[in-house]
């Protein structure tokens, strides 16, 4: 992997964002239209704090903890999707560029992404709500970790699919990550789940960092099963979904697709 | 000299197939250093076809491809390296200026002194007026120029050119014929060229290959092909040929 390839890609999409007001939005503006929604539902719902007992510490939590996933998965996504609107794949798989290194520029971008929501919605629910997000504490640092693997995973995923069925698939780039909502538990526990249901959970690594934080949060325990079943399934799968998307680019290739995924 | 070590590019019985149907069909060539060689044919020829297999897009079915003394489909990275093109088809990321554009393929490619050589291109394709320029803005012949600077900049050995000239006014397409042989003649690139324009062929082109429905028909230089044609000039045999190409073939 030559890191100059890798930052040469970073560059271009940092160029990008240097004057496009839409793009720029989308760190910002979003992320934080989503806080305040919620925020104010949470303040609502916490008049029956008594009932449930830390309810707007997991609530506000789990949806800060949701958009570093959701900002993860589309920091791939968008990248790969910027591409393929500039019609730019040809210039880049035709050049030294490996997939490896589109990959990891992709997961930088990501990175950043997320980096800059995390402060602005940090920031914004300490602010506003008086909420403040280290309450976590510690677990807050592995659990965004994951979150964030979690989070390529199905990014590289979708890219997957778009690089293969082309751009009508181009609204998974934004659904695809709400259909592993459900099974992420991010606003209530896994045991609420039908039986076939938490046995599909307990197969996505987000779940267990969703559990893991509301036992930090609820009843102080540390959440070391969680964290070695979210490593574990995030290793299995990232592996996975990185040979898949090997896989598919052979494929696009082959059928001559690769380069016309923008037509 | 033996005849591999003595070609760019050699290209050996490549065949592409979607499906039951044959897009290229065995196609035998070489490039020889400095040679600038036509590829000739008719729309659905095959032309980009194998241009995308060159660049390593797309999959050969069958057949070789080999750069440089390597071969491209185990010596990716180091064939590419040396290799670049342009396209009137293809276009470059339309929210980025024309400097950032060419900065961003300096760095892919991993070149040293990016400014100095930006500086250098952008004078010599007589971009200084646009290079400020977001790309979007740009008239198609500047976008031609830009396409073209960025095949230039990385100081490619082979050079893939798909109707470099296509919308440029006669006289900056001239000014770029020109630029291209000076390249040529100073850094002996070679270059596969084409274009629907056969007097800029016969200008251009050491020697042409000429393809008809996925396969070589014809091999050599312009006037020899016109020879054995028994044409009056390019333009006839691409019309002949092009025109057979219509006729469906029998299975
Ligand atoms: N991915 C693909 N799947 C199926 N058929 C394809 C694919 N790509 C090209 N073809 C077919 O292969 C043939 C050759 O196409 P190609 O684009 O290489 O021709 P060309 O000589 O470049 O034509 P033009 O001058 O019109 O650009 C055409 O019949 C085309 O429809």
């Amino acid at each position: 992997m030559k890191l100059h390839r890798v930052t040469a890609l970073i560059l271009r999409h940092l160029y990008l964002y240097r004057r496009s007001l839409p793009r720029i939005m989308e760190i910002f503006y979003w992320p934080f239209l989503d806080l305040v929604i919620w925020g104010f539902i949470t303040l609502y719902l916490a008049r029956y704090q008594s009932e449930v007992p830390g309810f707007v510490t997991f609530f506000l939590g789990a949806l800060i903890l949701w958009d570093v996933l959701f900002r993860a998965q589309q920091g791939i996504t968008i990248t790969f999707l910027e591409e393929l609107w500039a019609r730019n794949l040809m210039n880049l798989f035709a050049s030294p560029l490996k997939p490896s290194e589109f990959l990891a520029a992709t997961m930088a971008m990501s990175v950043m992404k997320v980096t800059f929501v995390s402060i602005v919605l940090a920031g914004c629910a300490l602010v506003f709500y008086s909420y403040n997000v280290l309450i976590i504490g510690v677990w807050l640092i592995p659990f965004v970790l994951n979150l964030v693997i979690t989070g390529w995973i199905i990014g590289v995923l979708t890219t997957s699919l778009i690089m293969r069925f082309g751009q009508e698939a181009e609204v998974l780039a934004w659904s695809m990550v709400f259909l592993f909502q459900p099974i992420s538990c991010v606003f209530y526990p896994m045991e609420v789940l039908p039986g076939w249901l938490k046995a599909i959970a307990w197969a996505n690594p987000a779940a267990h960092i969703f559990e893991g934080m509301r036992g930090v949060l609820i009843s102080g325990q540390a959440p070391f099963s969680n964290l070695v079943w979210a490593v574990g399934l995030n290793s299995v799968l990232l592996v996975g979904v990185v040979i898949w998307f090997y896989r598919t680019m052979a494929y696009c290739k082959d059928q001559g697709l690769l380069v016309r995924v923008g037509e | 000299m033996d005849r591999m070590s003595n070609s760019v590019l050699t290209v050996s019985k490549l065949t592409k197939r979607f499906g039951s149907f044959t897009a290229v069909d065995e196609v035998s060539f070489e490039i020889r250093p400095g040679e600038i060689l036509g590829l000739l044919g008719p729309n659905g020829a095959g032309k980009t076809t194998t241009i995308q297999m060159l660049l390593g897009v797309v999959t050969p079915t069958s057949g070789s491809i080999e750069a440089f003394g390597l071969d491209l489909s185990t010596h990716r990275e180091a064939v590419l390296q040396q290799i670049n093109f342009s396209s009137t088809y293809i276009a470059m990321p339309q929210s980025l200026t024309v400097e950032e554009n060419l900065w961003v393929v300096a760095r892919l490619y991993g070149m040293s002194d990016i400014a100095s050589r930006v500086d250098q291109i952008v004078k010599k394709l007589e971009m200084e007026e646009f290079r400020q320029k977001v790309t979007r803005k740009l008239s198609s012949g500047q976008m031609t120029r830009l396409t073209l600077a960025k095949a230039l900049l990385t100081a490619p050995r082979l050079l893939f050119l798909d109707e470099p000239t296509a919308s440029l006014d006669p006289d900056i397409a001239c000014k770029i014929r020109s630029i291209l042989k000076e390249e040529r003649r100073s850094s002996g690139l070679s270059i596969l060229y084409t274009s629907h324009n056969m007097r800029e062929m016969e200008e251009m082109s050491d020697r042409i290959i000429f393809l008809q429905r996925g396969r070589l028909v014809a091999e050599g230089t312009a006037q020899a092909i016109v020879d054995r044609f028994g044409k009056a000039d390019l333009e006839e045999v691409f019309l002949n040929l092009a025109r057979e190409s219509n006729v469906p073939s029998t299975p």
